[in-house]
């Protein structure tokens, strides 16, 4: 499991994360939610260590702040937004680098390195273009590579920012029901940063709103996607519905004149 | 693949070596080279093989392989297709420090000469600093700033360069031609001098494949994949530095060939620099001596320093990979 306490971090003087608590529960997915700069990708950076923060981030018990980042890199894997890719590497070339953490001085791969990358490609539907340069993937495909190569450093917390930008429906669902299988078959602790209310409702088990850097609300779709809330959040008024035939919340805007 | 590609790199190695020992003044054929070597050969063609050839071929491939491994490193690391020694100023800098030294006290002896790639690689790692402090804008790097920085500081130190030789003894005038690149300085003593450095610096690298790949990937990445990016920086930079001071300590500032080594591999052989860096390392020696026979024939019995001839076929190359790198992200 995932335990951020009393987090705050800055860039430079600007204070955008403010005594941040939040609790991930192996198995389950939990979605942050808010409107652009409310500082959901920040959370994200700083629990996965490459900016400095106060306050606490643990699993069970270890504290990761006095570890390596050879070490946070096996209990933390972060899938970032696949825009930044070099893309002359190969899939396969890409998913092998998250077996960074267990490589030797060399950086040699052991064959159960590439066992472990081969089933992380299975897993995301990925293996059959291997040889392919990531250039040539379109932007789901290069989104599932990503997902393989944090599967590839075998952690317990997953991490994802905002991993559905830039993708048609079609990968966004595919993506986030294997993000949702990742968490309830394999335990795994996820915390994804969605733009999207509505896919948000369909597959976080909670949710968590961000406004200005703090946590304004937490708990089930239904609790969070609160219509005064939203409106609060977002500064527009909105209605929520009930799915036709899901037991899940829609966000819907009312037109703002 | 693997396999083919260093094979292919060590041969057209091999065959660069024995051109480069076979072809001068006087013509030394294959045969009379495996002569020599048994100790069977004339008096002529034994005394030039080992007091002038010889030693020639090695200091030219030696600082190939230097440029071509350094050339690679600064690519990595700037994340950046025109990174080489020479464009971002950090040879002409390597220079200055190794004319610095020059002129305190010319070396006469074989400590003197080791001084020379120290205060290279002290300036070298200096110039990085400043280029980079100068290019730097917030985390990034932008293309443009980093070569106008470059080449802003590289003038700044050639300027300063010439003032000192002006200034300077008759001997030090006489590095004018090393300076431009001639590797005059073909004696063993050099390359003894150069070697400790060089080795290092290569030996390093080669252990960084990895780090290099990781960090195409931004810092971010990198680190969320559990690299130390700042140590890891650092370790490169101290690196590559020392590997070009070594090559311009004694064969003078020699410009493109780790442009254009580094970027023919990985247009051929892909971009994984565990296999960019040894082969990066291996054709610079290859293309540097191939362009140093060149400087050799062209117009015999003179000789052109070789960086006239690197730079007239690397400017255009440069062209050619600026024009190539904003039409397309897959350097």
């Amino acid at each position: 499991m995932l335990k951020i306490h009393n987090l705050s971090a800055s860039y430079g003087s600007r204070k955008i994360l403010h005594n941040i608590s939040l609790d991930v529960q192996s198995g389950e997915v939990l979605a942050l939610i808010g409107p652009n700069g409310a500082g959901k990708s920040t959370l994200v950076r700083a629990v996965s260590g490459v900016i400095p923060y106060t306050g606490q981030v643990r699993t069970n018990g270890d504290d990761f702040a006095s570890l390596s980042p050879i070490q946070r890199a096996k209990y933390i894997a972060t899938v970032p937004q696949a825009v930044s890719m070099p893309p002359a590497y190969t899939v396969w070339e890409t998913v092998l680098l998250g077996r960074t953490p267990y490589l030797g001085f060399l950086g040699q791969v052991s064959e159960k390195d590439k066992e472990i990358a081969r089933q992380s490609l299975q897993r995301v539907s990925a293996f059959p273009f291997a040889d392919r340069r990531v250039g040539e993937l379109s932007g789901g495909e290069q989104q599932r590579v990503l997902l393989a190569r944090a599967l590839c450093q075998s952690t317990p917390i997953l991490l994802l920012d905002e991993p559905t930008a830039h993708l048609d429906l079609q990968y966004q669902v595919s993506l986030l029901e294997l993000v949702t299988e990742l968490a309830h078959k394999d335990n795994l602790a996820v915390l994804v940063a969605l733009h999207d209310l509505n896919l948000a409702a369909h597959y976080a088990d909670h949710i968590a709103l961000m406004v200005a850097g703090n946590i304004k609300a937490m708990g089930k779709p239904k609790e969070v996607l609160h219509p005064q809330l939203i409106a609060d959040a977002y500064c527009l008024p909105v209605q929520v519905v009930e799915h036709p035939f899901l037991d899940i919340p829609l966000v819907l805007p009312e037109t703002r004149d | 693949m693997k396999s083919n590609s260093y094979l292919s790199s060590f041969l057209f190695l091999f065959i660069a070596l024995l051109l480069s020992l076979a072809i001068g003044s006087v013509f030394i054929s294959p045969k009379e080279l495996w002569q020599v070597v048994l100790g069977h050969g004339t008096e002529i063609s034994t005394s030039i093989l080992w007091r002038i050839r010889l030693p020639r071929t090695v200091l030219i491939a030696l600082t190939g392989a230097a440029l071509g491994g350094s050339g690679a490193t600064y690519q990595g690391l700037f994340r950046n297709p025109l990174a080489d020694p020479f464009l971002i100023g950090i040879a002409s800098g390597a220079g200055l420090g190794a004319v610095i030294a020059m002129s305190i006290q010319w070396p006469y002896s074989f400590w003197g000469l080791m001084a020379i790639p120290m205060a290279a690689f002290l300036a070298a790692l200096l110039t990085v600093f400043i280029v980079y402090s100068l290019a730097r804008i917030g985390q990034t790097i932008p293309t443009t700033n980093l070569i106008l920085a470059g080449v802003a500081f590289s003038s700044f130190a050639t300027s300063l360069t010439s003032f000192l030789m002006i200034r300077s003894t008759s001997e030090v005038r006489r590095a004018l031609g090393w300076l431009l690149g001639g590797a005059t300085q073909n004696n063993w003593t050099a390359i003894l001098a150069m070697l400790p450095y060089l080795l290092i610096g290569i030996g390093v690298l080669l252990f960084n494949g990895h780090t290099l790949n990781l960090l195409q990937y931004g810092d971010d990445q990198a680190q969320q994949l559990g690299l130390n990016v700042a140590r890891a920086k650092r370790i490169l930079l101290i690196a590559s530095s020392l590997t070009t001071a070594s090559a311009v300590a004694f064969s003078g500032i020699i410009g493109f060939i780790g442009l254009i080594v580094p970027h023919l591999i990985r247009l051929w052989f892909g971009p994984d620099y565990k296999r960019l860096l040894p082969l990066s390392i291996l054709g610079g020696a290859t293309a540097l001596l191939a362009s140093d026979i060149i400087a050799r024939i062209l117009i015999t019995p003179q000789e052109i320093p070789v960086g006239i001839i690197t730079a007239l076929a690397g400017a255009p190359f440069f062209l050619w990979v600026l024009r190539r790198s904003k039409n397309q992200r897959f350097w």
